[in-house]
Formats: structure tokens, sequence, C-alpha cells
């Protein structure tokens, strides 16, 4: 059975009910203070996001301070469940300027019950797209970069376009100047052991498009991707031109993706939503180019000193830069002095995250920078201690560089009257979580 | 920029209610408005605003559409507290419902059904009518789920309005969200109903295989969700529907691909090309890999359900076990989840790379994770043996490093390696006995001593260390103290010197005379005897070659795997447990209708109860079966037998209490027909005139004539086995036949804790052995000789130590009069011997006797009328206890 909620409570960390919604008369209308009682005051909090308590079943998530607390009392679907809450907040947060968090509900809770109404129907998602609700749904004091149209005209297909084939598009768009930008944005994991040898290593990433285009144009997006590349060969009989080509592990679609057409043709071909969305995800795992090589060595010199160095390659082409460059190394909690010396950026101990913390603005390419630190310990005479420390983390941005090496060949934009299109792309690689065991 | 409702919730001044009443009725349109949002906000943060009803309605004729969704939302909080007002609101909706605007039109529908007061019902069915017919798709997708709304509160108007053709016809509609609501709406009408309401066909199949491609995200879950109930017929048909499925792999939306995943995997089972299958698997794995990349609560959901697709089809994911690998930062539910399929997928290729995380995760900050990567490298060591010495060699370095509780867990782990690798890697024993001192676990203690007396003749001081043990014998937990008991007699029996001889004797000394334990004092007595009589028997006997024991890997049943595998991405995959195991609430089979059956027996039950919500003909079956079809499974023929088939409903069907009644109602389903192919069995244990049968019932849905049916039971508890052989005629297509099998007592008794588990092998001539298990109550073992007298019952209670005697309460059995709660226990063969009053309790006496003599003696203690009943026992025989309880529950209810 695909229903995904029976009631929705957002809650605050406290415990109180920020606002609620019954949907379905199979759960009772206390189902908070079971909640309250049997997770929230317990250690059970955050141990596992399912949980049954009688005969119902409560599916939590945290974002920011604020708990969405789903429950359910049949065999629901809890995939949907999840979903149709991370959409449901991206929705808010499309509505409120992009912030989620308490303050904000109790600002929008009479919008919030009017959107609550509108996406779930008797615990069935309905239609959670931000563009085309916010065609008639609209309250005052709620204004989106997106849609600076005056609200109060009526919407009179409002209605046909909620539930039309293409229901994330609104018709009847003019821009002066059409235009698309495509952000390539790529997290490169790492988990590297402390011998240096690479245990795990993928790239998760997204291509978000901000479309301000006319009509109702259909796009074509051609990649460097090996399985792409080939099929275009084949249907064009001729041989796939040499070059870099990589080969994506999985893509994920934005629901405006002809999903059919991609598996028999391998094109990407979609009428875009208006404004900023999400295209597509994938996953790369064979051929990363890691950014960044860490060396750590950590040498204890007795039970009260550490002298910690660590070195950080970039690997990237010499003319790039990467930003934002941070190092945390972690430390013993009795830690009591700490010394410094840096080639580049400046380290200092945090204690609250138990961490050196080792910061270069701007790390350009085909470089190294080296951090030695001497820490002091309180000697302890506490029960031995686990050999083990945390790994070493890193923090980073290259722009103009993909890890996966992958590169967007062609964006075609076809519309019926014919104009031109100007494209924009950008690439950027950050540190998903860039791990180093030591 | 943000709203500011915020400033709705700070007046909290008295008179807070007069005043938003004269606010209410204030003639000013934004002051109304402003007024409605404030009650919405008492509403919301728990105050009753119920008194200012008819104020509120009264603002429902607006042409504001932002004040007309408030009063909405207020109605469905407060319709049925003041039902008598509600009236008041059905003249706006039924002309809403005709308004121009298909946003108001829906909504007024939408909000009708949400409102579950009979009066409004009524009023419902006509707008209901004219917006299935709407010309807006929009308003027709709410009519769609509005009259799955309207099922749930009354079945009979839905079919007698006609509105399941009407839904129907929607399955046809050009709009593809319209589609999809119908869908949804239709699935779970017929959730809810034993007939079968919405069949999909392969016209229908067309369909919704279209709509997939167009609708949106969750238009799509509704889709696959229903589809995943389709029989193919061939292997070209599943082909066919897989090759439509598959693009919905790479949706982003995880529910979109785990339903995809889930009928992908229902489909394979019927693709008979390897190639097919290989590619299929192939083309899934990605998407799940990717599935890990989302919200950690997605992730685990994912991880839950990678876990059971793992386990039927491995080769799906051999390749993938790095993307298991645990992310320092990944919450604990994540790093456990993933830790247990990195051990299913742990192969000869990869586990020298899964050892090294098993070790990294080994010295982590968080205990219970630590534990379960200590225990992970001892369950790789069992499930592969070409890798098992260098699991060994990991878990030496992990006690090594001497932290206390990882320690603990390698030597559990290891004693279970032993078991599995006899005489191959004792050597490590020495290094094991440095940590002897630091145990102070009781299962890591167990585990020591049993290695120490297993392995005692290759340890030289074997009899200092168990007696460094004995020295706290008395007040060591009962595990500890059989581990020790045992050990020392291989200790003795290895090595019969004088040192053991004397910690014998010091042992048996306290495990017969000092302990209160009769498991302790029983096997204390079983050895000192045998170690009397035959000491070359007692050798035989103890230390006996032990059978090996193999890598469960906490496999599932194949049945209940299958099963779980079909609700893929539901609560269902996420607990492992069968659906009925966790949802107490079964629409089919109301609760009143199983109290209706204890007290109405066969005579009551000549007309088919006035259950309009099933409106299937009574069933008309032999004897003693009832005939109330909705949660009669076993009974014959009038319900196609395609039903079962269709929906996999059987299972719901079962009623969650069962019933009481020693005959005439529906049997517990132990196989259902999904499992069967086509074969459904019921059955139950039942007591007639002093002996035990089994009462089965067999339902063909098989195309064939069934013949030859035999059964087998398992040894059991009681050693409970078949005094005859099965009397069942040869079974039509679609026929059913019920017997009672009389049952004896033999000598084939299962040995270990007692259950009341009943596993049962059945066969006929067409089909393969059917296994399934069946657990019993105890009550039917209550024999008619269990009446003691008021001497010896005083006698035996003074005998038996206050540690045989438990208690526990029931809070919900309410007991109404003394005489008939005792008839009705002796009518279980649970005999009265006294009663007493205490205070304004009731306190009675009562004694059963179960086989092989065990006797029980019962306190009951309850208030007449008052929920709430204590009941006490003592029995020599402690671990039948928990059983005893469970029987006694229905017998006071």
């Amino acid at each position: 059975m695909p229903v995904a909620a029976s009631a929705i409570y957002f809650l605050n960390l406290r415990g109180d009910v920020l606002i609620n919604r019954l949907y379905r008369d199979d759960v009772g209308g206390n189902m908070v203070d079971a909640f309250r009682m049997h997770i929230m005051q317990t250690k059970e909090l955050g141990t596992c996001p399912v949980r049954q308590i009688g005969g119902c079943s409560f599916l939590y998530m945290r974002i920011s301070n604020v708990y969405i607390v789903i429950v359910v009392s049949s065999n629901a679907n809890v995939s949907c469940a999840f979903k149709f809450v991370v959409e449901a907040v991206a929705l808010f947060k499309s509505y409120f300027g992009g912030t989620f968090d308490e303050d904000a509900i109790r600002n929008n809770f009479v919008l919030i019950y009017e959107l609550l109404d509108e996406i779930m129907d008797f615990g069935y998602p309905q239609n959670l797209s931000p563009e085309i609700l916010k065609l008639y749904i609209t309250q005052e004091g709620v204004r989106s970069p997106f849609s600076s149209k005056p609200s109060d005209k009526p919407v009179p297909n409002a209605t046909l376009q909620v539930t039309g084939a293409v229901g994330w598009r609104r018709e009847g768009l003019v821009y002066k100047k059409n235009e698309v930008f495509l952000d390539i944005v790529e997290s490169v994991n790492l988990l590297m052991s402390s011998k240096g040898s690479v245990l795990r290593c993928d790239v998760t990433g997204k291509i978000l498009m901000k479309c301000f285009l006319s009509g109702m144009p259909d796009l074509k997006l051609g990649l460097n991707d090996k399985i792409g590349l080939e099929k275009e060969a084949q249907l064009k009989s001729r041989p796939s031109k040499s070059g870099k080509t990589i080969e994506l592990d999985d893509v994920t679609f934005h629901q405006c993706v002809n999903l059919t057409r991609f598996n028999s043709e391998k094109t990407v071909s979609f009428v875009p939503p208006d404004g900023e969305f999400e295209l597509m995800k994938y996953r790369i795992t064979e051929g990363v180019n890691l950014p960044f090589r860490v060396l750590p060595t950590i040498k204890e010199l007795g039970r009260t000193r550490m002298e910690i160095n660590v070195k950080v390659k970039s690997v990237f082409g010499a003319k790039m830069f990467a930003l934002g460059v941070v190092v945390k190394v972690p430390v013993p909690k009795q830690t009591a002095k700490t010394s410094f010396q840096t080639t580049s950026g400046k380290a200092k101990y945090n204690a609250s995250i138990d961490s050196l913390v080792w910061k270069i603005r701007k790390f350009p390419g085909q470089t190294e920078a080296t951090m030695s630190a001497e820490v002091e310990l309180i000697s302890t005479m506490g029960e031995k201690k686990l050999a083990n420390r945390p790994p070493i983390q890193m923090e980073f941005q290259v722009p103009m560089f993909t890890a996966s090496g992958l590169r967007v060949r062609f964006l075609k934009v076809w519309e019926k009257s014919g104009y031109n299109t100007v494209e924009w792309v950008r690439y950027i690689t950050r540190a998903g979580s860039y791990e180093i065991r030591c | 920029m943000s709203g500011h409702d915020s400033k709705y919730f700070s007046t909290t001044k008295k008179g807070e209610i007069p005043e938003l009443k004269e606010e209410l009725n204030s003639q000013y349109k934004d002051k109304r408005k402003d007024a409605v949002k404030k009650v919405i906000a008492a509403m919301t943060v728990g105050k009753d605003v119920s008194s200012l009803f008819t104020d509120v309605v009264n603002c429902m004729q607006t042409e504001n559409l932002e004040l007309k969704k408030l009063v909405y939302l207020y109605l469905i909080n407060y319709a049925k507290s003041q039902p008598d007002l509600a009236i008041l609101a059905v003249n706006t909706f039924v002309k809403d419902s005709q308004d121009p605007n298909p946003l108001i039109r829906a909504l007024a529908v939408r909000t009708m059904g949400c409102i579950r007061v009979d009066k409004i019902t009524e009023y419902l069915c006509d707008p209901l009518q004219r917006c299935l017919k709407d010309d807006d798709p929009y308003v027709r997708k709410t009519a769609a789920i509005c009259v799955a709304k309207l099922y749930d509160i009354n079945a009979e108007l839905v079919e007698d309005r006609g509105f399941l053709e009407a839904l129907k016809d929607l399955i046809s509609d050009n709009n593809p969200m319209v589609v999809a609501n119908a869908v949804a709406a239709l699935a779970e009408i017929q959730e809810s109903s034993a007939r079968p309401i919405f069949e999909i066909t392969s016209h229908t199949l067309t369909k919704l295989l279209t709509a997939l491609n167009e609708c949106t995200e969750w238009g799509q879950v509704f889709i696959l969700d229903s589809l995943s109930r389709y029989k193919a017929t061939d292997a070209r048909d599943a082909e066919n529907i897989v090759e439509r499925v598959t693009p919905r792999l790479q949706h982003a939306n995880c529910a979109v691909v785990l339903s995809a995943v889930k009928i992908i995997l229902l489909q394979m089972e019927l693709i008979t090309s390897t190639d097919v299958v290989r590619n299929l698997c192939k083309k899934m794995a990605p998407p799940l890999v990717t599935l890990l990349s989302a919200e950690p609560e997605i992730q685990y959901v994912a991880l839950r359900n990678i876990n059971l697709i793992v386990q039927k089809r491995p080769t799906i994911l051999a390749h993938e076990i790095k993307v298991f690998f645990c992310k320092y930062n990944d919450p604990i539910y994540v790093k456990m989840e993933k830790l247990e399929i990195m051990i299913k997928l742990a192969s000869d290729r990869n586990i020298d790379q899964v050892l090294l995380e098993f070790k990294e995760y080994a010295t982590e900050v968080d205990v219970d994770f630590v534990r379960k990567a200590v225990r992970a490298i001892g369950r790789c060591a069992i499930k592969l043996d070409r890798a098992a010495e260098r699991c060994i060699s990991v878990l030496l370095e992990l006690i090594k490093i001497k932290v206390n509780y990882v320690v603990q867990e390698a030597i559990i782990v290891i004693k279970d390696i032993f078991r599995r690798y006899p005489n191959t890697y004792e050597s490590i024993i020495a290094t094991l006995c440095e940590s002897l001192d630091n145990l102070d676990e009781p299962e890591a203690k167990a585990s020591m001593i049993w290695i120490i007396g297993e392995y005692a003749e290759r340890i030289d001081n074997a009899d200092e260390l168990l007696e460094s043990f004995l020295e706290s014998f008395p007040e060591e937990p009962a595990l500890v103290q059989l581990q020790l008991l045992t050990a020392t007699v291989k200790l003795f029996l290895k090595k019969p010197t004088e040192g053991p001889q004397q910690m014998i004797q010091a042992v048996l000394n306290n495990a017969t005379v000092e302990t209160d334990n009769p498991d302790l004092r029983d096997r204390a007595y079983i050895y000192w005897r045998l170690l009397s009589t035959d000491p070359e028997a007692a050798k035989d006997v103890v230390l006996a070659e032990k059978p090996v024991i193999s890598d469960d890997s906490n496999q599932l049943d194949s049945s209940l795997l299958d099963e779980l595998l079909a609700n893929i991405s539901t609560l269902s995959s996420v607990y492992h447990k069968p659906p009925e195991a966790f949802i107490s609430r079964v629409k089919a089979a109301p609760r009143a209708d199983d109290e209706e059956f204890a007290d109405a027996g066969e005579a009551g039950y000549s007309e088919s109860p006035s259950q309009g919500v099933d409106g299937a003909s009574p069933s008309s079956s032999t004897g003693t079966s009832s005939n109330v079809p909705v949660k009669q499974p076993a009974a014959p023929a009038p319900i196609p037998d395609l039903l079962g088939d269709l929906m996999g409903l059987d299972n719901a069907l079962v009623p969650v209490d069962e019933p009481t009644a020693l005959s005439g109602p529906p049997l517990p389903v132990v196989l259902p027909s999904t499992t069967g192919q086509g074969l459904q069995i019921s059955a139950q244990l039942v007591r007639r005139d002093g002996q035990i049968f089994y009462d089965i019932s067999f339902e063909n849905g098989t195309q064939s004539v069934l013949d030859g049916f035999m059964i087998q039971f398992n040894k059991n508890t009681f050693g409970l086995a078949a005094g005859g052989p099965l009397q069942v005629t040869p079974l039509q297509p679609g026929a059913s036949a019920r017997t009672l099998l009389p049952m004896v007592f033999s000598q084939n008794v299962s040995p270990g804790a007692p259950n009341s588990l009943l596993q049962v092998a059945v066969k006929n001539n067409q089909q393969p052995v059917w296994y399934f298990s069946d657990k019993g109550s105890l009550h039917v073992f209550f024999g008619e000789d269990g009446k003691m007298e008021r001497t010896s019952f005083l006698e035996a209670w003074k005998s038996l130590p206050d540690d045989n005697e438990f208690s526990k309460e029931y809070p919900n059995s309410v007991i109404n009069s003394i005489d008939a709660t005792i008839e009705n226990l002796a009518a279980s063969n649970v005999f009265f011997i006294a009663k007493r009053k205490n205070a304004n309790m009731d306190v009675l006496y009562l004694s059963a006797k179960i086989p092989r003599g065990i006797p029980f003696l019962i306190e009951l203690t309850a208030a007449v009328g008052v929920p709430g009943a204590k009941c006490a026992v003592k029995t020599p025989n402690k671990e039948f206890v928990p059983l005893f309880f469970e029987a006694m529950e229905p017998l006071i209810k």
C-alpha cells in the first residue's frame, strides 16, 4: 500500500507541537505523547529512524531544530514517507526564502496548513513541485525569487498544470533574454588508510540547472560519458571521437527527464521546470582524480607529548586553485597546549571538536603545504584507551575542476518560436567525506 | 522574506474565547480572517476552541479562498465533537462543490471526505458523483481519493452508489494523475475487502504501464505498488513488464526506485532465461548503491531492504562491498546495517579488505558498534573456512589491545569458531587464558569456561583456572554455573586425578544442595548418577563429539524472505516481519467478531452476520467451519481462489487474536496459498474429550486435483505426533476439506527450552513437501487429571521454593463473575480449588497439569468487574512458565 502517512507532526527540540495534520483516522490524536515518552526522552533518540510503539510506527527525521514525525498504523511505504518529508521541507524552504526552522514554521503556520492540505491527500502524496504550487497557493508576506509576477492575478489553468503531463512547468512564460545556467557540482568522497592506500573513493555529482527560457522548450544534454557517446556513434554510424570519456556508475534524473527515452537512446531529453532545479545526479567510482593527497605522520613521544606533521599536496592543474581548504586533525581530549608551524595558512586548536584546524584560504594547483604541530597532553591515569583515532577530515572546493572528468559536450534547446539561447556552464568540485585515517 | 504568523499565537489573555467570538462576528472581513487565524493558532497549540464552532462556520461563506481553507481545516478537527452543528456546514459544502472554480470544487470534496460524521457523509454522495465526472482533472483526481475515504467510513454506501465502477472507469482517464490516484484508491479498497474489486487484467496492465511514463513521481509509486500484485502469466509476460519498469530505476525518487526493484525481483522469479536474469541483476546494482548517498534515514530503509535482496540474490551486489564500508560520521543505525550487509557479502575474494575494515571499526568509540564488529569477524571466520585463520589472527590482535569489552566479545566468538573448526586453532588458547581475570560478562565467562573444559587435556593448568572460578560459584549467574558444572565434569573425566576429584565434589555439592535452580540441580544430578554408576558411559555422554555448527548469518527462512521481498520499501521490509505481525488493526476482521465467536459457538451462526463490508455470499461449509467469509480464508469455495493469488491477502485476514473457542471459528492460516502454490492450509491444535487433535483444513486453489495427503510432525517439546494417517479425500480444484487428526505423545521429545512451536510437513502427490510451523497454545495440553486436592495443593505450594514462583499482570482482562470464570477455566482443564477474599479482591486457587506430570499451582487475583488480573504460578519446571502465562491470557479474558 503506497500510503505514506496517517499523521504528520512538526515538533521543536523540546517536543512541543509546532504544527500537525491528521490525514487518516487510524491513528489517535495523542500520538505525540507516545513519541515524546518513548523516543524523545530516551536514549533511543537517534538510534533508529523507524520505531514501533504499540500499534503505530513512527518515522522521524530531524531537520535543523525541528523533528518531523510521521505516524502510520498500516504497512506504509517507508521510502515514500521519508522522501515526502524531504521534498516537503524543500518546498517549505522555497516558500520561506531558504530557511526551515522552528521560527519559520511559527511564522508561516497558515501557509503550512494550506500546503499540507494540498501536497498530501488521505496519506497519499500529491504534487509537491514548488513551481506549480506557487501558481495557486500564495500568501502575502511570501515572496520567492523566481515568481515575480503579481500574485493577485487569478491563474485560470492552474489545475490543468498541477495534473498535466508536464506537471512541473507552467505555460506562457516569456523572457527577453533566454538563458540557461548549468552548474556541475561534484563531491569527492575518500577514505584512505593510514598507509596511504585508497580504501574507498567515489564521486557523487549533480547537475544543477537554472533556466530562464520562454515557452515550452525541449532540451537535450550531451555529456562525455562512455555509454552515451557509444550510442550516439552507433546511431550516426560513425566511429566515436577519441578523447576522454568517463564511465558513469549510475544516474538518476529529475522527473522531467524522459526515462524511457534515456533507456533506449541514452540521451537526456527533457522539458525543464522554470527556475532552479536539480537535473540529474550521478555516481562514479572508476578513474577519479583526487584533488589532494594528504600525508600525515603522528608520533607519540611518551605519554604527554605528540608530534603531528601533515603534508598536503594539490594534484590538480597548476593554473587552478582550491578555495576554503580546511584540514582537521583530531587530537586527544586531554590536550593541554599546542604550538604550530605552517608553510601557508593558519592553524589553531579547537577544543570543542578536539581537533587541530588548519585553514588555507587559497591553495594553488601543483603545490604543497605542511603543518607541524606539537601537542602537550595532561597525563591521565585512566583506563587504557583504544589505539584508534578518528580520521583526519578535509574540506575544500576547487572551481572549474571535476574529479570525475565529466564535461558537458552540448546543450541543445528547441522551441517552436526558434529563439536563441545563451548557455553558461560552471564546474566545481567539493570535498564530500574526505577522510584519511591516521 | 517570510510570514509573521507567530503574532497569532500571542493572545493568551483571559477571556480569549469571548474576545475571539466577537472578532469572528465582526463586520470587517480582515478582522474575521485574523480571528480565524487566531483560532487555528490556538487549535495548533492544543487549546480547545470547539466552543467557537458556530461562529467559525459562519465565516465559511466567503469568496476568500484562504479563509475558506482555514475554516475547512477547523471543521476537519472539530466536526466530530460537534456532529449536530456540523450539519450547518453541509449547505456550503454542497454549494462549493458546484463552484465554477475547480480549486474550490476539489477543496469541498476533499474536505467533506475528511469529516467523518454520518450526517455529512450522506450529503457527500451527490457531489462526489458529479466530481468523479468533472471536466477538470484536478477535481477528478481529488474525487478518486475521496472514494477511498468514503469507503473507509461507509463501504456499503460506496458499493450501492456505484462509486467503485466510476473509480474503475477512471483507470482509463486520459490524465495520468487521475489514473494514479484512482489506482491508489482501488488498491486501498481492495486491501480492506475480501471480494475481488481491483483485478489487474492484461488490459489494465497496458493502461497502467502507459500511465507510468507520464505521471508524477508519487503516481509512479502508486502504480508500481499496485502492479506488484499482478501475477504474470508466463516468462514473456514477465519480461515485458520488467522491460517497461526498468527505466524507473533511474528516477531521482527513492520510492520509485525501490518499488521498481520490487516488481523486477518478483517478475524475475518467472523469467527463465539466465541471460535476462543476469542482465537485470546488473541493472539493479547501481541504483541500489545510489540510494546510499541519500539522507541517512533513507539510507537506513535502503539498507534494510538490501539486506533482504542480497539474501535472495547474492550476486547483485557481490562486487559492491566497498560501498558498504562505514563512514566515520555515519549515524549508528546506518553503520550497524552496513556491517550486517558486509558480513553477507564477505567472500574469499574480498575478505582481506573486509577484515581490515572490521579491525578499524573494532577500535571506534561506540561500544555497541565495536562489539558488533568483533562479532562480525567471528561470523566471517565461521562462514569462510579458507579465511578462518586470518580472522582469528585479527581477533588475537584485538585481544592484545586489552580493551575489556573487545576481549570479552572476542572470546565469545572464538568459542563458536572452535565449535565450527574442532581441533584446528587450539594453539591460541594460551593467549585467551591471559585475559581470564578481566572477564566480567556472563556470556564471555561462560564461553571461556566452556573452552577450558573442552580442551582441559591441552591446558596444563586447567584445574587451577577452573578452581579460580569455583570460588565464586554461588554468586555466578545461572549461565556461568551451568558451564562451570559441565567443564568441571569434563576436566574430571579427562584428568581423573586428585585435584579435579575434589573440585567435582565441591561443584556437585554446590549445584545440588545449595542451589535453587532446578536446571542446574537436574543437570548436576544426572552427572552425579552417571559418574557414580558408569564413568565410561559418562565419558561417552559428556565428551561425545559435537555436531559442527554452521554459519547462519541471520538468514531468514525462505518463505518469509519471499513475503518480505514482496513488501519491499514498506514497513514490513524495514522490520523484517510480515505485515500481520505488527499491524494490529485489520479492517476485514473487526475485533468485535472474535468475541462473538467465543460466546456464540456454532449454533448462533446460522445466518451470515450483517457485514456490508464484504458483501460475499455466505459459505456453505461442512460441519464446524463458520460462515463469515471475510475472515475465513480456510472456508471452501465461493470466494474465488484467485483472490488469494491476486492480493496476497490471506495473511491479512488472520484474526489477530486467535479465537479461543474450540470449534467453529476459522482456523489460523499456517500455509498461505501464495507460499503453497495455491494450496492453503489452516490448522490449530484443539482438545476434545481429553484428547488432543490437530484441527486442519486444506483449500485447493490450484488448477488440479490434489490427493494423497500425508503429514509429519518434527520433534517438539511435548513429543506430540500424529496418532494416525491423515484422512483427506482427493481435493478438487477450488474445494476444501477439514479434518480432526488425533495426536499422541511419543518419546520423540526435542531438547532445549520448551516452546509451543509445532513444525509440520505436509505433502501430497502433486506438489512438493510443504513445511510450516504452527504456534500452539499451552492450554490444549492441560490434562483432565490436573485437579488437586486442597491439602496436596497446600503441601505442594509450600514445598516449592519461592524462586519457582512467578507472576504476571493481565491489565486488559476483566472478570465479571467468579462463577463463570471458574466454569470457563474448568472447561479448559484449569481446576478450581479454593477462593478467598482479600480486601476488595477475589483470590482464586487453581491447578492444572501438562504432560509428563508437570503441575501448575495457580493463584489468580482480581476484582470483579475491574480490568486487571494478576496471575501467580508455582511449578517445579520454571521453563514452562512463559508458555503458561501465554496460555492463560485468553482463558481469563
